[in-house]
């Protein structure tokens, strides 16, 4: 089972199981963690569980959406060129992603 | 003092969890206990009317939160028991389930959501027929889906729509009957109306505006196709009955909470009794940016049952804290993806952004020169600058805003000083 590390803004880790194929914002959001709203719950439309990749696992992620990338235009915290939407990112392998410090 | 025997909430759906989540995040370390009438843990719904065309659907899947997560949270979780009977007295009150269990409180939640609109059709009990609510509606509509080739969809609102996008993608024969003379009429202006009438036709789907249906007709106890006022006759192995929702309010009734259009309750989520608390899509509450109605609104929407179910925890624990978020919605039909920001109506003007026969675009709505609202086609970016525009109390000047040279976030200025 692949794992995603979700690193908070103070730098705290947690480690997490997923289903292959979740998505990552659903592992975050079922089991509860603080820093991902998904107020839409999957859609990409609210921009509300963006992550910034960790080095190294940018590789073989899927390429962007049109509708991603215009969501990503209007994040709370800043984009920058890691930055994704966690809803639009289904776990293949494992992962490591940082959380921004506000999604509203 | 009587011990305090916690907090039921009654709905294990969306509202329900996120109160249960939002009050322990708040600190409250009281027993939760979280009931629900399906037998299966709480799950999405959105994707339901998005995710039929597979044959089967997988509520697993769609789970909102994990086992352990209850369990880790001290949060019993109660499936398959519909709750029948409400008692209060002065320490908190009693639910009796129709299993004949009993659930103790001190304090109450509703999130009793909302049931179908169900038409009194004749024909409406043959097999074949079927709304859309939950995940067991939704698993026998997808295994009949599977096997149809005619496919009827009654209303074409959100859900119509959805479900018929899809359809029309696997290849069905798709029919839209809306006994309106435009479609989504509850929801949008005329002229994003009619872009999903001709967006949906262009796609292969038939759209009959003005239907009246005079009965659905069937073979051997299952149904074959829908008649029409006008002596049509409309082919159907499968009928989609989607034309709304009635809130469910009986249990609030037995309490004799205040009643219109939802459960009424404050902008706290407080309902009449002023310590019951009630949201989400059973709730009618408050909400300023409604114009008319007395300023009250029942909403179905996810972000609203989020932000509501806040609320209503905050207000269980003694904390008062307004619900102010600007209404916000969308849909996923197929290909095309519709978001709205603000309420729409009382509106005295509207732009055009872009182009409909694209399927890209934006309609942006003013009342009294400042912008109110938008409806937002494959154009995200457009609803990100309205509806954070909106919550700000900004404005977008309706002079340069077809522009699609120009983004809106730019265009996004402080409000004139009357």
């Amino acid at each position: 089972m692949p794992k995603v590390t979700f690193i908070q803004p103070d730098g705290l880790q947690n480690v997490l199981d997923a289903e292959a194929e979740t998505s990552v914002m659903r592992v975050a959001v079922s089991n509860g963690l603080p820093g991902i709203v998904a107020e839409c719950g999957g859609s990409a439309m609210c921009a509300t569980c963006h992550v910034y990749i960790e080095d190294g696992y940018l590789d073989g992620l899927p390429e962007m959406s049109e509708v991603e990338d215009e969501m990503l235009d209007c994040t709370a915290s800043e984009r920058c060129a890691n930055s994704r939407l966690s809803c639009q990112l289904p776990v293949v392998s494992d992962l490591a992603v940082r959380l921004p410090d506000a999604q509203v | 003092m009587a011990m305090d025997a916690g907090t039921l909430i009654i709905g294990a759906c969306q509202t329900g969890v996120q109160l249960a989540a939002s009050l322990r995040e708040l600190g409250d370390t009281s027993p939760i206990t979280l009931v629900g009438e399906e037998p299966h843990a709480p799950y999405q719904r959105p994707p339901l009317s998005k995710e039929l065309h597979g044959g089967t659907i997988d509520v697993a899947a769609l789970s909102l939160r994990t086992a352990d997560w209850y369990r880790g949270q001290d949060i019993s979780l109660i499936t398959g028991e519909r709750i029948v009977h409400l008692e209060r007295d002065n320490d908190g009150g009693a639910a009796t389930s129709a299993g004949g269990r009993t659930f103790r409180f001190s304090r109450l939640a509703l999130a009793t959501g909302a049931a179908v609109r169900r038409l009194p059709l004749e024909g409406a009990e043959l097999a074949g027929v079927h709304y859309l609510r939950d995940a067991s509606d939704a698993a026998r509509l997808a295994a009949d889906l599977a096997a149809a080739r005619d496919v009827v969809v009654i209303g074409g609102g959100f859900i119509g729509l959805e479900v018929a996008a899809g359809a029309r993608a696997a290849g069905k024969r798709v029919t839209v009957l809306e006994a309106a003379p435009r479609l989504v009429g509850r929801a949008v202006a005329e002229e994003t109306s009619e872009y999903f009438r001709a967006a949906h036709q262009r796609r292969g789907t038939l759209v009959v505006l003005d239907a009246q249906i005079t009965r659905l007709a069937g073979t051997g106890g299952q149904v074959a196709g829908v008649e029409l006022a006008d002596g049509t006759q409309v082919s159907a192995d499968v009928v989609l009955i989607g034309v709304g929702v009635v809130p469910r309010t009986e249990l609030a009734e037995q309490l004799g909470l205040a009643v219109e259009n939802g459960i009424e309750v404050d902008e706290h989520g407080l309902c009449s009794d002023g310590r019951t608390v009630a949201a989400g899509d059973c709730a009618n509450l408050p909400n300023p940016y409604v114009r008319g109605s007395g300023g009250r609104v029942r909403m179905e929407s996810v972000p609203h049952a989020l932000e509501h179910a806040k609320t209503a925890a905050a207000a269980l624990l003694g904390r008062r804290e307004p619900y102010r978020m600007l209404p916000w919605f969308w849909s996923d039909q197929g290909d095309i993806k519709l978001q709205i920001a603000g309420l729409s109506a009382g509106f005295d003007q509207t732009v055009l952004r872009g182009d409909p026969e694209a399927d890209k675009f934006s309609l942006l709505y003013y009342r009294e020169g400042k912008i109110i609202a938008a409806d937002c086609v494959n154009s995200a970016a457009d609803f990100m600058a309205v509806r954070n525009a909106l919550a700000r109390g900004q404005d977008i000047p309706a002079a340069a805003a077809a522009d699609v040279g120009a983004r809106l976030k730019q265009l996004t200025r402080e409000p004139a000083v009357a």
